[in-house]
């Protein structure tokens, strides 16, 4: 009895090995079996999240991305648009020539240099070791400066007094804020809120990923393919490309 | 000669009565005071004995704030949203509202200011988020951006 329960477990065992795998040929899975960084890890400098944005696949009218950040992280109208903060917009382009029209999601770039970094008074703005640049809210004293250095227009202010916050999510009045790369959910091993909205609407317009890991798909596909960084003249090293514009 | 003497020791048990009662009143307040504070937690124990936490909770939230915001470390030992989640009443799901709610129970006891709750949500379940989200582009913006992208596009060519 005993060694026919050994067998069977060998058996489950091997059933799960597989299952979890997915092994196509040694050392190619088609799960990425990524495990997340332990809690009691600091991020660190081997990875630089970023993401690619193929211009093609982004729908114009198709705001899911920026529904599900403000859903996430808890940005809502306060009735008053003209300064209500918004951490992703989408911006429709078109080349005046041909008539092409492009949609892209605009949001913080994650700069490798940061000028919001550089031009903060306290320390508050900063860029993580894996290059997610935020605030930290305990130290910004709210003078927006960094508003002021950002090219592409990424940061706002909060003007009122907020309630309800997502409890991983916390907002304030008084400081400025900005895409995080949804950093909570980083950290958890998942995807950043507007990746899986785009990627739910079936469009897959967004890629998330490790910069840094050769063998990542948004490392080929910047090695493979043509991308952009906006305003590339700046030289500041985004961390979110754009492929077709 | 004895009379003065009886006389001062008569006063003396007086004075010395006297301080004892301020002394207990002033000693005795914050005890039974902060004694009659219920505290909410749903959990069996806190992270750490009750004397320490009254004294040091603001230390060990600080330094796991530094740590979590700066570094990415998100233990839960001395995490914030663990405090809330443990501490919330069930009245109002909250740490704050009333003065029967944990945090603000003894912040306005001991007349501190308490600003965490400004940015960090005092609830322990995930907030409910109002109907109107924010998807209005910034035309002004959306133009300018229209116009240099043209010129990259073309300048690309």
């Amino acid at each position: 009895m005993s060694s026919m329960d050994k067998n069977r477990r060998q058996l489950i065992g091997a059933g799960v090995a597989a299952a979890a795998g997915l092994v196509i040929a040694p050392g190619v899975t088609l799960l990425d079996l990524a495990h997340a960084r332990p809690a009691d890890q600091a991020a660190d400098g081997t990875k630089r999240w970023g993401m690619l944005v193929d211009t093609n696949k982004c729908a114009s009218g198709c705001n899911d991305c920026v529904s599900a950040c403000g859903k996430e992280n808890g940005v809502v109208s306060t009735g008053h648009p003209e300064t209500d903060p918004q951490w992703i917009r989408k911006v429709e382009l078109k080349e005046i020539k041909s008539g092409k029209t492009h949609s892209l999601p605009m949001m913080c770039q994650h700069c490798a240099e940061p000028p919001c970094v550089d031009v903060c008074p306290t320390g508050a703005s900063f860029k993580r070791a894996d290059g997610i640049v935020l605030v930290d809210r305990h130290i910004c004293i709210g003078c927006r400066y960094c508003m002021m250095a950002c090219p592409y227009k990424a940061r706002s202010f909060v003007h009122e007094e907020l309630h309800d916050q997502n409890p991983e999510v916390p907002r304030g009045k008084g400081c400025v804020e900005g895409c995080t790369l949804c950093v909570h959910r980083i950290d958890k091993d998942q995807l950043p809120a507007c990746v899986e909205a785009c990627k739910a609407a079936g469009h897959e317009a967004i890629l998330f990923g490790d910069l840094n890991d050769a063998n990542s798909e948004i490392a080929k596909r910047i090695a493979t393919y043509a991308s952009t960084q906006v305003r590339a003249d700046l030289n500041l090293n985004t961390g979110v490309r754009y492929q077709g514009i | 000669m004895n009379n003065p003497a009886t006389f001062n020791w008569k006063i003396a048990l007086k004075w010395l009565g006297a301080a004892f009662t301020a002394v207990m009143l002033l000693a005795g307040a914050p005890i039974s005071g902060a004694g009659e504070h219920k505290i909410d937690a749903k959990g069996d124990k806190c992270v750490s004995d009750t004397d320490f936490m009254r004294r040091n909770h603001m230390t060990l939230l600080k330094h796991q704030r530094d740590d979590t915001m700066r570094k990415g470390i998100r233990t839960t030992q001395n995490s914030l949203k663990g405090c809330i989640e443990c501490h919330a009443s069930p009245k109002n799901n909250s740490v704050i509202g009333t003065n029967e709610n944990f945090c603000q129970g003894c912040h306005s006891y001991a007349a501190v200011k308490l600003d965490c709750f400004e940015c960090h949500s005092s609830k322990p379940k995930a907030a409910s988020v109002a109907p109107h989200v924010v998807v209005q582009t910034r035309t002004n913006e959306a133009a300018q951006l229209q116009a240099s992208a043209a010129n990259t596009v073309e300048g690309s060519k």
